[in-house]
């Protein structure tokens, strides 16, 4: 079955088992799976390192990271506090990367996406099956790399890359002789290549494989969004991967690329990390937005509203979205012209923004709503996001930026839209598709519960970094000064109720595989509309052998 | 419309693509040289301009000169400039003297890299002459004067982003040129 078309007939062979049929995997559903649980174990980890963070700043002084750095790396004790500094700001950078390309990527466009695309057009498979495969392989390789570089050498006498995951040069060029940010760069050239295959094969599969009838402007939002969000990975990741490749040879073939004394300019870098950094964001986000589309409007009852105006919302998001990047970087000197174009630009995106949000609440206008799982956790996500997206046209201006600018009050900013909203989303469509991807019904008690201890540990965590950021607090210390003890105190007991959220979240997933209720083929009834709804509950290994007709 | 059972139209789709994404990597290494292009005709970033010739008019505005000397500590060079600042009339063109000695018992070969601030009057600074163009080699102990001969153009005076500046520091930053290529690059790049 290398080409799609091949599928049609493939019902006849016998399904693969055992671990030829996830390690050889040509199978859409397959696949998504296996980026569903590895986004999982990425976000575990990834968690695991933001607790370990919160811990460390629950109180003033450096509570845990010198004894961590001894226990890990082995460092002697007067070398301890050092490291240990040095240690957190390499957890910070890991948690950045890992929760960015390892755990929401792979979640909303290799899971759901590989899931949900194909079903959604009705289409039987990707356009490319093989390479589907490649892009999921790839993912675990770069993860390994990235793992690996929080234990070797960073700068001199410490371990692992303490850059951020922006790796801004001199930084992460001269500031970081040790192989660490070499093996940190390289994971990410990898993990971009599995995202651009990944990219071209949705591009190709969404353009050439829907089933007949299903015109561009009958297409579910879900698959507009994922087409948007990879349009933006074609675009975008191949400038991270150059920058990066500029970095590599700056660091180990003598380049200046990025070398000031060389006549290189490090502000270039940053140019191309945001021209990159900036979309990613978005990438991040738009597949959500397309799930919560059709949570809203299928507990809503009612079909979505404005359609259009949502599909086209998404593409002047995604437009918009590459012409933004300098807010990243107000304070480079840039003059008063070019932040002004900077300002205006970004605020402009809040348009398409509002939009997506009011349609989703016109949705729900005057519908019969239905109070389930992954309807709370999309009503969730919309009101974490509009705060996000509030305090982001806050910093969008110049000036506010000054003083804001790497402060905790961006952090809150953009773990709002990202670590609340996204992940919102994720949990949203997790819900929402479990009985379809698992075949079983979870416990509505035990998801709700979940959401519940989420959404007001989450809001702990990040709420008060708003307070901390007005107040001068700057990111990526391990210390602070005693006025801002309170406040971080009630962020850290906020991130233990995340993470005993997350314990909940696996929990339920267990007892729903233990308890094995079969779900219905549509267990949400009459406003669920698209075509997955229509297969069985787990979907037949091979759909779609004679092609849905939409009218 | 319809799944498509021909497979060259999904190759024509992924070749596209793929092309896309090579022609994005290929502009991301265009936009260093792009991105010097836009720095020096532009004077983003305090990017100095050179000129051949005087300006056309010397006017009576009187603007303050400052003068920064940065070294990198690998050196071993003193630098430093003459005076810190002069006062020079817009459009006027004026000479200044930075010093710089050898303090190794090595001969040392250095690059100087530059920009003005305020940045915006990057575009306006003009030199005709600098020891900045070319590398510098001073033997051990050597102690020499490095002129730089430049003017601020009076067209400052029309720009709304300029018109209220009434100092520029020029600064310079000495870096040892560490071997040959990678010294010729750099002076290349330093232009």
């Amino acid at each position: 079955m290398a080409t799609a078309h091949a599928a049609h007939d493939d019902h006849h062979h016998g399904e693969p088992t055992g671990w030829r049929r996830y390690v050889y995997s040509t199978n859409h559903k397959d696949i998504g799976t296996m980026y569903l649980w590895f986004s999982i174990m990425a976000g575990v980890i990834g968690g695991f390192l933001s607790v370990m963070m919160r811990m460390e700043l629950q109180e003033p002084g450096i509570q845990i990271f010198h004894g961590l750095a001894q226990m890990v790396y082995g460092v002697s004790p007067e070398n301890a506090v050092d490291n240990g500094k040095h240690m957190f700001n390499a957890f910070v950078s890991a948690h950045g990367l890992i929760m960015v390309f390892f755990m929401i990527m792979p979640a909303v466009i290799g899971g759901f996406g590989n899931w949900f695309v194909p079903l959604m057009i009705g289409a039987p498979d990707m356009a490319f099956p093989r390479m589907n495969n490649i892009s999921f392989w790839l993912l675990i390789p770069a993860f390994g790399l990235l793992l690996i570089s929080m234990f070797v050498g960073g700068p001199a006498g410490m371990h692992g890359a303490g850059t951020g995951w922006t790796v801004y040069a001199p930084l992460s060029t001269t500031g970081h002789p040790g192989p660490a940010v070499d093996f940190a760069i390289l994971s990410l050239h990898i993990a971009g290549a599995s995202s651009i295959l990944g990219a071209i094969n949705f591009i190709t599969t969404i353009f050439n494989m829907r089933a007949p009838g299903m015109t561009l402007h009958k297409m579910p939002l879900f698959v507009w969004s994922v087409l948007v969000t990879v349009f933006l990975l074609l675009l975008s990741l191949p400038v991270l991967a150059g920058a990066i490749t500029m970095l590599l040879t700056d660091r180990n073939f003598g380049t200046s690329f990025f070398e000031a004394s060389q006549g290189g300019d490090p502000i270039l870098f940053q140019h191309l990390f945001w021209f990159f950094g900036h979309p990613e964001v978005y990438i991040l986000v738009l597949p959500g937005f397309g799930i919560i589309s059709h949570i809203v409007s299928t507990f809503s009852k009612k079909p979505v509203f404005g359609y259009l105006g949502m599909a086209y919302a998404m593409v002047a998001i995604g437009v918009v979205g590459f012409i933004v990047w300098a807010h990243h970087m107000y304070t480079v000197g840039m003059d008063a012209d070019t932040q002004a174009y900077f300002v205006a630009a970004t605020m402009i995106i809040a348009v398409p923004t509002g939009v997506k949000i009011f349609s989703w609440i016109a949705t729900m206008w005057g519908g019969s709503i239905e109070f389930r799982a992954p309807m709370v956790w999309a009503i969730g996500f919309i009101f974490l996001f509009t705060v996000g997206g509030v305090t982001g046209v806050v910093l969008a201006n110049a000036g506010i930026d000054r003083s804001l600018h790497d402060t905790y009050y961006v952090v809150a900013h953009f773990h709002y839209t990202m670590s609340l909203g996204a992940t919102f989303a994720i949990f949203a469509g997790w819900y929402y598709w479990f009985p379809k991807i698992f075949g079983y019904m979870y416990s509505e008690t035990i998801a709700k519960l979940h959401f519940w201890v989420t959404f007001i540990g989450v809001n702990l965590v990040f709420f008060p970094q708003h307070f901390l950021g007005l107040a001068g607090m700057p990111r990526r210390y391990i210390d602070y000064p005693e006025v801002y003890a309170q406040w971080n105190y009630v962020s850290s007991i906020g991130s233990y109720i995340s993470a005993f959220g997350v314990l909940i979240f696996l929990f339920g997933v267990i007892s729903a595989f233990s308890k094995k209720v079969k779900a219905a083929d549509n267990p949400w009834g009459e406003g669920a509309t698209t075509l997955e709804w229509t297969l069985s509950s787990p979907p037949p290994f091979h759909q779609f052998s004679t092609l849905p007709v939409i009218k | 419309m319809s799944v498509n059972p021909d497979p060259r139209a999904n190759r024509r789709v992924a070749l596209i693509s793929s092309g896309v994404a090579l022609g994005m990597l290929g502009l991301a290494f265009a936009s260093v040289p792009l991105y010097r292009i836009f720095c020096q005709v532009t004077g983003f970033g305090g990017t100095t301009q050179r000129a051949e010739t005087a300006p056309a008019q010397v006017t009576d505005k009187i603007i303050k000169v400052r003068f920064d000397a940065n070294v990198s500590s690998e050196m071993g060079w003193v630098f430093r400039p003459a005076v810190t600042s002069m006062e020079v009339k817009l459009g006027e063109i004026s000479m200044a003297h930075y010093v710089a000695q050898n303090m190794t018992q090595q001969e040392v070969t250095g690059s100087a890299v530059f920009n003005v601030t305020p940045t915006e009057a990057g575009i306006y600074f003009n030199k005709i002459a600098c020891f900045c163009f070319t590398q510098q080699t001073l033997k051990p102990g050597e102690r020499v004067e490095m002129p730089v001969q430049f003017f601020v153009d009076p067209a400052l005076l029309d720009d709304a982003d300029t018109k209220h500046i009434s100092e520029i520091t020029l600064s310079y930053s000495f870096y040892p040129v560490k071997s040959k290529a990678a010294g010729e690059q750099a002076a290349v790049q330093t232009n």
